[in-house]
């Protein structure tokens, strides 16, 4: 059984393309040529020497001793949170904005929930000086300032999206909507492991450089390419699929998901879709959603904007449908705990996001000669008003 | 016969109109529906609204979030048109997205449409391969038809592909775009207008997205075989509540 893509866009009975007429003739394009794209040689020059000069790849995977130590186990974090513009983020949008030139496209359009993937996609566009409209909720342009002036800096138009919740899951309606408007010369840049076919498996591949260097550096450093574990959190799931990628197939390697809880799985304030969601359509793709007995989506809660996405990527459905992956879900309070502990114990400082993967060392045991390779995300450096707030620093 | 083929074989162009179940008024729908009958109008999509409707525009959103907002779902929109067809005799066609049908159970969903008379669906959002492969048999065998979209952008062979699936009429989008009110067509759209003519495809074509007034009516409905109002329809009853539909319908043809 492989936990990869099938030639068809679906990872068991999850995926596929769920879109309006109107955007089929966009994603047929994307799907007929991505493949042949990212296998030519000059693309994967140039990829590979932008996220090696440019993102600062590969990143250390790094042995937490004291971490190791306190949970009597063998931690290591891959530091995707040193990567250019803080979080994995920026390896996807690099990808994509070679594609786009490929294709032909001379605008960029992208959605936005905390504004990380704005932000890299605002990056890559200036990069490649080209045009770049950014969707963002009305109400996360109001809570996440800093990211807002930084995609502005970097020369990105953000178009507030006004609609429906006015988050992340409108949005990306918005930016679907452009695209329905500018079928052309147009591509949308989606930032997770989302969206019709064959985004999930075209970021997916983007962000598999993250398991890629695991294995190389595990090698390095104990001596096998599989470590006993890969922990990552999910929103949408790409952080997650870029580390798991290259073990999907081997279960010899545990996968754990981590989702956000919010207040608590059963408070109606919550992220955790594989506890809370039903099998459903959201943005293109036929995956499990938080939504109402009625079939409307609802609207999702975390303390970290970057995990409030009421669906989850059809191959992280299938990992959890299938009981290949263990999904496990961390309340706010545990990871806002989580963060300072690492703060503390390795002088790093997460991304709320990622302290959330982190928090599940609190609750779940590991044999002491387990290798665990944790997916440290992205740098808390965002997220720091978060942390003053709730820590009253 | 289904009535949407019957209206079909009608020596004269159709006019259909849209509206979103549920506004502005949650009780609206009935009266909508026969004040619309009443004045002339040839078929009706009662618009089942969704949370996210990729597909459209601000104005029909916004009807979206209002009729949810007023109450409306699946089962009481059911209920409101339980007696539909003791007052009312043109074809009626739900329009929604797919989840909430998915929801609801696809064959559960359309067993109750044809039990209230219903007559077709459109699902912007199914995808023709997959409602080949998995539904088509359930909505032929309670006889409803599926109404496909094209754009300007589909291609000829996709064109030949949605002709060959559909029985019916095939629904023909003005331009790429969402929903929503045009400045009218320019002569790009009289381009495509002319390439589908030309292609004399089996199921004939509905134009919707952009028709407005009797300008835009007018223009769509020259080769094609009807039109379809929304959006204009929506501020009409943004603007009047529920009322003087005669006007606005006499405006159009
Ligand atoms: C640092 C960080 N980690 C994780 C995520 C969640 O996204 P995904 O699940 O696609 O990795 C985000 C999203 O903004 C992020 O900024």
């Amino acid at each position: 059984m492989s936990y990869h893509v099938n030639e068809k866009g679906y990872y068991g009975e999850f995926g596929g393309a769920f879109i309006p007429e109107m955007l089929y003739p966009n994603t047929e394009e994307l799907r007929q040529n991505y493949l042949q794209i990212m296998a030519e040689p000059s693309f994967q020059e140039e990829f590979h020497q932008l996220l090696r000069d440019y993102v600062g790849r590969p990143t250390p995977l790094y042995y937490a001793a004291r971490m190791s130590e306190k949970y009597q186990t063998k931690i290591y974090l891959k530091r995707e949170d040193l990567c250019h513009t803080g979080a994995h983020k920026v390896n996807n949008t690099i990808g994509q904005i070679l594609m786009a030139k490929k294709l032909g496209k001379n605008r960029i359009i992208a959605e936005t929930g905390a504004g990380q993937h704005g932000v890299a996609t605002a990056t890559v566009c200036a990069l490649m000086g080209i045009e770049c409209v950014v969707y963002m909720g009305e109400i996360d342009i109001a809570r996440q300032a800093p990211n807002v002036a930084r995609m502005k800096m970097l020369g990105a138009e953000v178009r507030p999206a006004l609609s429906g919740s006015r988050t992340l899951k409108d949005a990306t309606n918005e930016a679907i909507r452009d695209w329905i408007n500018n079928p052309v010369d147009t591509h949308y840049i989606i930032g997770s492991v989302v969206g019709p076919h064959p985004y999930p498996d075209m970021v997916a591949r983007f962000q598999s450089v993250i398991s890629e260097e695991i294995k190389s550096q595990l090698l390095e450093k104990e001596g096998r390419e599989h470590p006993d574990y890969v922990v990552a959190c999910v929103g949408g799931g790409s952080n997650a699929a870029g580390a798991y990628y290259h073990f999907l197939d081997s279960p010899e390697v545990g996968i754990i998901a981590v989702e956000a809880a919010g207040k608590g799985i059963d408070t109606g304030e919550s992220a955790a879709t594989s506890a809370l969601g039903k099998v459903g359509i959201i943005h293109g793709s036929k995956t499990l959603l938080m939504q109402t007995p009625d079939g409307q989506i609802t609207e999702p809660y975390s303390i970290s904007a970057g995990l409030d996405y009421p669906g989850v990527g059809p191959l992280h459905a299938h990992l959890f449908a299938s009981g290949r992956g263990e999904f496990i879900s961390i309340t706010d309070d545990d990871a806002m705990k989580a963060g300072l502990k690492l703060c503390q114990l390795e002088g790093i400082i997460p991304a709320i996001e990622s302290s959330h993967g982190l928090a599940i060392f609190e609750q779940r045991k590991f044999k002491p000669e387990d290798v665990v390779v944790m997916n440290l995300s992205g740098r808390g450096d965002k997220d720091l008003q978060n942390y003053i707030d709730y820590f009253n620093l | 016969m289904n009535r949407i083929k019957s209206k079909l074989q009608e020596d004269k162009k159709l006019l259909s109109i849209y509206f979103t179940a549920g506004f502005p008024n949650l009780d609206d729908t009935v009266s909508i529906i026969q004040e619309l009958e009443n004045n002339g109008v040839d078929m009706i999509e009662i618009g089942l609204p969704f949370s996210d409707p990729l597909a459209d525009g601000p104005t029909i959103q916004d009807s979206s979030t209002a009729a949810l907002h007023n109450g409306m779902h699946t089962e009481l929109l059911f209920d409101q048109l339980k007696d539909i067809r003791q007052s009312v005799s043109i074809p009626l066609i739900i329009m929604g997205y797919f989840n909430p049908v998915f929801q609801y159970g696809v064959e559960a969903f359309c067993k109750r449409c044809a039990e209230l008379g219903i007559d077709g669906l459109i699902l912007p959002d199914l995808p023709l391969d997959v409602y080949e492969e998995e539904y088509k048999h359930i909505f032929e065998k309670y006889g409803l038809i599926n109404v496909f979209l094209i754009t300007p952008q589909t291609s000829d062979a996709r064109i030949r592909q949605i002709d060959d699936v559909s029985d019916g009429f095939i629904y023909m989008v003005s331009s790429a775009s969402t929903t929503g009110a045009k400045k009218g067509f320019g002569a790009e759209q009289q381009a495509y207008f002319d390439r589908i003519a030309r292609m004399e495809l089996k199921n004939p074509q509905i134009v919707g997205f952009g028709i407005s007034n009797q300008e835009t009516f007018a223009q769509a409905t020259q080769q094609a075989k009807g039109a379809i109002i929304g959006s204009a329809f929506i501020k009409h009853l943004r603007e009047n509540g529920p009322e003087k539909i005669d006007g606005f319908v006499k405006g159009i043809r």
